[in-house]
Formats: structure tokens, sequence, C-alpha cells
């Protein structure tokens, strides 16, 4: 591991950059309005990011090779949704998907 | 869910994703003493850096000795997909005070922004600084602690994954992509669904070659694009 000094400015310099990507945004459209074209895009993002982070977690990555599945993720996935439909409560979805994996890993 | 905008309801809200962020926040605290990193230096990287992933990048990248630049270059990849989040907020707050909004985006993070997105559909598409701000410190101080207290057990507790805590998240982003996608008036149902299986389909695909912490950013600008295109074409 670094030293104390390195790992302290390569948090504060990651911990800026992180910054400016957070704020740029709501300062300058405080000031300038988005074309049309540009909120339709931003539209998709909602979804498109949390499915993708959900895609994310079900596969282990082999770089060059096809992804490999997370079976305890996927697995605990579906009564994560059927949660979802049956209570549309996001405390039980996640209650639900954390004991569904605790219990798949007690099995597999 | 409801379309109460206050600080309290905020607090209400965001209960759901703390179970998320002890899990993972623990699982950071634990990896990064194991690498070397003292307490102290994750208590700060979780108050300065704050972001999930980008953080297992740095204590990775620590421990391969990279060079400073490399490290920053590659949490900026890791945490550019903040830039289109924020863009998607910050329509909602323009009339707010500048500080305000400097300290909304300065602790929006990939889970309140999914919140907030939800939230939306309740409260005929406004926001408020109680609410958003008190999600957002919810989540932050939740984050810092459980990576502290993490750290500070790293030597007694080796397998965080042991009590299923790492789905949380997991199981919040299908809980929250279900509601939006049922609660969303402004898309067609079939548009946003044919959208989630193009996003599913090249992230499979994107896993073959490109890393994943790279991967979701791609995604989601092809993804949209491509959402832009079938919207156009198809519906």
């Amino acid at each position: 591991m670094s030293s104390f000094e390195f790992t302290f400015w390569t948090i504060v310099g990651c911990g800026l950059v992180t910054w400016l990507s957070r704020i740029i945004s709501f300062i300058l459209l405080k000031k300038f309005r988005l074309p049309t074209s540009v909120i339709e895009f931003l539209s998709f993002v909602p979804i498109v990011i949390m499915s993708a982070l959900w895609f994310e977690s079900l596969f282990h990555q082999n770089l060059g090779h096809l992804p490999q599945v997370d079976v305890g993720n996927m697995l605990a996935s579906l009564p994560a949704i059927l949660t979802a439909i049956l209570t549309k409560n996001l405390l039980w979805i996640v209650i639900i998907g954390i004991l569904s994996l605790a219990l798949i890993r007690l099995v597999i | 869910m409801d379309d109460v905008l206050d600080a309290r309801t905020g607090l209400k809200d965001t209960l759901p994703t703390v179970f998320g962020y002890i899990g993972i926040g623990l699982a950071f605290g634990i990896v990064g003493k194991a690498s070397g990193l003292s307490p102290l230096l994750v208590a700060l990287m979780s108050a300065i850096t704050y972001g999930g992933s980008a953080q297992f990048v740095m204590v990775s990248m620590l421990v391969s000795h990279s060079t400073l630049l490399s490290i920053i270059l590659a949490v900026f990849l890791v945490n550019a997909r903040m830039i289109l989040m924020s863009m998607t907020v910050a329509p909602y707050f323009r009339q707010e005070r500048t500080w305000h909004v400097v300290l909304i985006g300065s602790l929006l993070t990939d889970e309140t922004f999914a919140l907030s997105m939800n939230k939306l559909n309740r409260t005929q598409n406004t926001l408020s600084f109680p609410w958003f701000n008190t999600a957002n410190l919810t989540a932050y101080f939740t984050w810092i602690i459980a990576s502290l207290i993490g750290a500070l057990l790293g030597n007694f507790i080796t397998d965080p994954k042991r009590f299923g805590l790492d789905f949380a998240l997991v199981a919040m982003f299908i809980g929250l992509l279900y509601l939006q996608i049922i609660a969303d008036q402004s898309m067609k149902k079939a548009l946003q669904l044919t959208v989630v299986l193009v996003t599913c389909i090249l992230m499979y695909i994107g896993l073959i070659f490109i890393p994943s912490n790279f991967l979701v950013l791609v995604v989601t600008l092809l993804s949209c694009g491509l959402g832009m295109v079938i919207k156009h074409v198809l519906f």
C-alpha cells in the first residue's frame, strides 16, 4: 500500500473530479436551458442506469470471455421482482431480497 | 412513497436504501482495511471521494501502485455517469438558491438519484430541497459510518457476503426500476421495456470486452441514444 500522503492526495484529487462531475450541470443549467433532443436523451437515463446497475450484478466479468452468471444474485432477483409486483414497497423488496440471497447462500 | 416533499418524508423514503449503504459500506471498510488502508483513510475516502464503485477502484489501484493521474482518470470515468444524472435532476432545481443546488449536487448518488426519479411520479414532477437534501445526507452519513465500522471490524469479519447484505443495493435497483416503469406516465410501457431489454443485451455483450467499471457509462450513453431512435422509429 502507498504512503499516507500519497493516498491522502489521491483521495483529494479523486474527490475533486467527482465533485465537479456532480455539480457542473447544476450550476450551468441555472443559466442555460437544454435543447429538446438532450432532454429526450436524458429521459431514458433513469431506467437505463437502474437496469445497467442491476444487470452488472448478475454476471462476473472475464474479459475476452462470455460473462459468468452470478447464480446467487440471479436467483435472488426473482423473489425481489415478485415482491416488487406484489407489494410495490421498496423496503419489502430490499428485505426479501437480502433474506433470499442469505438463504440461497446457505444452500449453494 | 407519497407526494409529501418535506425533510421527514425524505428520511422515510431513504430508509430502504440505508440497508444497501450499510452492506456495501461495511464491505468497503473491510476491503480497504485488508488492503492496508487505515480506518482514518477509509473514512476520509468515503467522506471526500464518496462514490461506491469508484472507491473500490481506488483501493485496487493504490494497492497496485498506479500513478496519481491514472487513478484520478479512472475515477473520473467510473463516476462520469454523475454528469448525466445531475443533468437530469438539475432542471427541477432551476429556481433554487445556488448553495442549495451545489449541496444537492455534491451529495448526489445513484441511489438518491433513482429515488428522486421515482418520487417525481408522485409529486406532479416537482422535487424540493428539504426532501432531496435529507435523502442525500442520510445516505452520506450512513455510508461514512458503515465504511468506518467496516474498517474497524475488518480484523474480525472476513466474509461480509454471508448475510446477503450486498444484495440490498441490487434489490433496490430492481424495486426502483419496477416502480419507475409502472409509475412513469410520460413514456409508453412497451418503449420502456424495450429500452431495458436493449440495455441488458448491451451490458451482456459489453461485459465481454469492456471493464465493468466503465461499462455502465458506455452502455448508458448507447442505450439512451438507441432509446431515442427506437422511440422515433417504432413508437
